[in-house]
Order: structure tokens, then C-alpha cells, then sequence
């Protein structure tokens, strides 16, 4: 199996799971208006327009965290319903390509999310980013999404198909992507230059999110075989 | 059920062997002796008083936690190495893993009961707090992975990959929380356990070290001999499964 | 002194905790052992 073969293998599943998404419009029809439904219930729960405008970015990357589950059962569901993932294993087709389109489908399907949860902050929590915010908004947003759908393609393969195993996927995701959460919020806090942070504070912790896409994509591809093999 | 023909009413012994018996009445012993010292005969501490007590059971619940969790690793990749592929490191890693938590709860109860007094709060955002209960979430996490079901085999694998990526989080949640809480200047003041400690107290403290790793060893033993016992009942009772299914076909 | 009711619950959850994991391990272990004669166990 070579790189190009395996390459190959991804472009396929990725345009696979992008085109069964795009018929069957799920993420657009559920996921994304339960996002943005979660964003305004917290403005009921937090009820002050100004702790909302402080605590905007967090509120961001929690929704996205808590919509990354569905995303990932749902990418996942696709799979089972009809034993998909077993015939391309027994087929012989390398898990790491299987690893790296998901994971690459997933990633598009997560940066639409965060547009729209970026957009609905700047109307509802009245987060006003600059320009140079913005470059910050759309680094951060691609180096975590390189990280989250790593790891979510990851745990959610361990957590899929058998009965009973979907609901350990927040109880064993939601713990690892803690880093994620952190430096996104952190680098999303100074490009909406809330509490007057300023947008030079935040490109420091793209490094943290760096670090974390490049080991679990990596470590992802790898481990993924062994995790599907069954 | 079967009873011994000798004396029915005496409890049969199942994991132990003599060699645990001896390590139990030492564990015993032991404990005794890190209460009295640690209750009675230690001295309060300058700083903190009598709360400081708490200390020996505190530290080494942490720190036979963390070994616990390091032998979890160890044997988790040693199932997952081809030459050295042995459902008995799978046995192991799950029960030290049990015990681990185990462990990981009392520090983090304790440490909390701690912090009450001392600090006057139950928790803190600190970098060593806040990867405690981390590690505490994803083993609890790993242990209902382990019940999922499936072949021997299946939890063995599934569960040494997920060791291997909880060991490998570790230093990334650590790493993240403490550069988050340098943004925040009173998190390295509150948490601190500094502790003036005289020699007693510091000969108690070793002393906690070896009675917590007397009962890891005393734990770890009978809990790996249970899972043998459950793995080998499953088995039987898929051996019966099996000649009743070959049976079937046969008659048919 | 005040504080004496949170060390002693420190000192009770700590070994009270470890005994009944332990008393839940032995107990478990004697039922299923019914089912595996003492010479087939890999230590006796």
C-alpha cells in the first residue's frame, strides 16, 4: 500500500461522506440549528449582554465542542447502517486513508459550523472583531479543526456501530479536546479583542493548537487500524 | 455449588495464596501503624496546623495512583507487541487501572478536604488539579471501554490503545491548563502544599508510600486473579455454547 | 479543634474506600470461582 494509493483511498471517502451529506442534508438540516440553538440558550442561562460579550468566545468553542458530537455519530452512522465499514476493511482498504478522509470531511463540515457559530456571536453576544481579528479567527478556526477532527474521527471509530457505544463517545472525547477548547478560546478572545486583550495575545497559543493537530492527526492515522479491526 | 468436603462453613479461599496471606497481615500492619503516626504521634505542622494529616493520606494515594496508571501503560503496550501478546497484561492493565481510580478518588477527595481548610476552598483551577481530574475522567472512561462486550481480545486491544492515548493527553492537558493559568497570577498562590517537614513527619510519609504500594500490590494481585477467573468462566461457558451450536448442526 | 471532623473523614474515606473495593474484589471473585475447580487456577 502506498502513499498515493492510500491518498487516493481518502479523496474517495472524504468525497463520499461530503456527497452523502449533501443529499441527505442532515448537518445542515439538525446539527447546525442545534448550534446555533445552543448559542441562545446560553444567552438565556447567562442573561447580561456585557458577561455575554466576555464570555463570547468560550461560548463559541463549547458549542462547536458539544456539535462535534454529533457530527461524529452521524459520520459514523453513515457507516454501520449498512456495514460499510466492515466491507472496506475486509476489502483490504488501508484504515489510514479511511482515517484521513473522514477526518477530512469531518474538518469541512466543522469549519462551516464555525463560521456560523463565529457570525452568530458577532450578532447575538456583540463580539466585534478587526480585520487582523478576523485573519486570527480563520487561523485558529483551520488549526483546531485539524486537531478536533483528528481526534474525533479517532475516538468516534472506537465508539462506533455496536450498541451501546455511542454514548461513551462524549465521556472519552470531551476530556481530550480540553487543550483544544483552551487555546482556541483563548486565541478567539483576542481577535474579538474581548476585555481588551489584544490581538497580537493570541497568536502564541496557536502554537498549543499546532502541537495538537500535528500529534493527533499523526497519531490518528496510525492507531485508527487497530481501533476498527474487529 | 460446591462444598468443600472438610468443613463446608469455612470461607474457601479463591485468590490467595500463601504468599498473599503473609503480604496481607504486613498490609495490615502497616496501616495500623501509618494511622497511629499519622493521627496521633506526628506533630502539627507550623504552617498548616493539623491539617496537615491529611498529607499522609493524600500523597501517596496520588502517587500510587500515577504508578498505577504507569503500570496500566506498560502493560497495555506490552499486550500490543506481537512477541510479548498475552491476554494476563490485558488482566493487569484493567485492574491497576481499577485501582488507579480508585487511588486517583481518595487524593482527590482528600486533597479537596485539604484545600477546605488550608486554603479555605474545595477546588482550584491549578495545572496539578485540574490534570488530576482529567486523569481521573479519562480512566473512568477507559474502564466502561473495557465493558463493552466483544471477545477477550477485542477489549484487550481496545483498551490498550486507549492507555496509550490517555498517556500520550497527560502532558498536552497539563501543558495547556498551565499556560492557561499563567494568565491568572492567584492559582500558584492558592494550591501551594508546601509543608516544613521534620523528620518524623517525613519518615511518616515514607512510610505511606510503602503501606499505599503494600495495598496496590495486595489489590492488584486478587483483582487480576478475579478477572482470570471471570475470563476463564466466559470461556467455558463459550466452549458449551459452541459444542451445543456444533450439536445442532450435527443432528439437523 | 475544628478542622478534626475533616481529617478523621479524610482518614475514613481513604481506608474505608479501600476496603470495600477490596471486600467487592474477594466477593466477586468467590462467586465466580465456583466454577473453576481450585487445580485449573493458574496459582494454586
Amino acid at each position: 500500500m502506498s502513499a498515493s494509493s492510500t491518498l487516493r483511498v481518502a479523496r474517495l471517502v472524504a468525497a463520499k461522506d461530503l456527497r452523502v451529506e449533501w443529499r441527505s442534508r442532515v448537518v445542515s438540516n439538525q446539527v447546525l440549528p442545534f448550534a446555533v440553538l445552543v448559542m441562545i440558550l446560553f444567552a438565556f442561562a447567562l442573561d447580561s449582554d456585557a458577561v455575554l460579550e466576555r464570555v463570547a468566545p468560550g461560548l463559541v468553542w463549547l458549542a462547536t465542542i458539544f456539535s462535534v458530537l454529533f457530527l461524529v455519530a452521524r459520520t459514523y452512522a453513515v457507516e454501520t447502517a449498512d456495514g460499510a465499514l466492515d466491507a472496506l476493511r475486509s476489502a483490504g482498504v488501508e484504515p489510514m486513508g479511511i482515517f484521513l478522509g473522514k477526518a477530512a470531511a469531518l474538518a469541512v463540515q466543522l469549519l462551516v459550523l464555525e463560521a456560523l457559530l463565529v457570525s452568530a456571536a458577532i450578532v447575538l453576544y456583540r463580539a466585534d472583531p478587526t480585520a487582523s481579528g478576523i485573519v486570527l479567527l480563520v487561523t485558529t478556526a483551520l488549526v483546531a479543526t485539524v486537531g478536533l477532527a483528528s481526534v474525533a474521527t479517532l475516538y468516534g471509530g472506537l465508539a462506533a456501530g455496536v450498541k451501546g457505544r455511542e454514548t461513551l463517545l462524549p465521556l472519552l472525547l470531551l476530556p481530550v479536546v480540553a487543550p483544544v477548547l483552551i487555546g482556541a478560546t483563548r486565541a478567539t478572545e483576542s481577535a474579538f479583542r474581548t476585555n481588551g486583550i489584544a490581538v497580537s495575545e493570541g497568536w502564541p497559543w496557536l502554537g498549543l493548537l499546532a502541537v495538537f493537530a500535528a500529534i493527533f492527526s499523526v497519531v490518528g492515522a496510525v492507531a485508527f487500524g487497530s481501533l476498527i479491526d474487529e | 455449588m460446591t462444598a468443600t468436603a472438610a468443613d463446608p462453613k469455612r470461607r474457601e479461599r479463591v485468590t490467595g495464596t500463601p504468599f498473599t496471606r503473609a503480604l496481607g497481615v504486613v498490609t495490615l500492619v502497616g496501616i495500623a501503624w501509618l494511622v497511629l503516626f499519622g493521627l496521633f504521634v506526628t506533630p502539627a505542622d507550623i504552617n498548616q496546623g493539623e491539617s496537615v494529616r491529611i498529607m499522609y493520606a493524600h500523597v501517596p494515594g496520588a502517587w500510587l495512583a500515577y504508578l498505577a496508571f504507569v503500570v496500566t501503560a506498560i502493560s497495555s503496550a506490552m499486550y500490543l507487541f506481537r512477541r510479548t501478546r498475552s491476554l494476563v497484561w490485558d488482566r493487569i492493565a484493567g485492574a491497576s487501572a481499577e485501582i488507579g481510580v480508585l487511588f486517583m478518588g481518595i487524593s482527590l477527595v482528600t486533597g479537596s478536604l485539604w484545600g477546605r481548610i488550608t486554603w479555605g476552598t474545595f477546588w482550584t483551577w491549578d495545572a496539578r488539579l485540574t490534570t488530576t481530574a482529567f486523569l481521573f475522567v479519562t480512566y473512568v472512561g477507559y474502564l466502561a471501554v473495557r465493558n463493552l462486550g466483544g471477545t477477550h481480545h477485542q477489549r484487550a486491544r481496545r483498551s490498550a490503545v486507549l492507555a496509550l492515548l490517555a498517556v500520550l493527553e497527560i502532558p498536552l492537558v497539563h501543558f495547556s491548563v498551565e499556560l492557561w493559568n499563567s494568565l491568572h497570577q492567584e492559582a500558584s498562590v492558592v494550591g501551594n502544599t508546601d509543608v516544613t517537614m521534620d523528620g518524623l513527619m517525613l519518615f511518616t510519609l515514607f512510610l505511606g508510600v510503602i503501606v499505599f504500594t503494600l495495598m496496590y500490590v495486595w489489590m492488584l494481585m486478587h483483582r487480576q486473579r478475579s478477572l482470570t477467573l471471570q475470563d476463564m468462566v466466559d470461556d467455558i461457558g463459550l466452549d458449551v455454547a459452541l459444542a451445543a451450536r456444533r450439536a445442532e448442526a450435527g443432528a439437523s | 479543634m475544628k478542622d478534626a471532623g475533616f481529617i478523621v473523614a479524610s482518614y475514613v474515606v481513604t481506608f474505608g474506600s479501600i476496603g470495600l473495593f477490596v471486600s467487592l474484589v474477594v466477593s466477586r471473585a468467590r462467586r465466580v470461582s465456583r466454577q473453576i475447580p481450585p487445580e485449573d487456577r493458574p496459582w494454586t
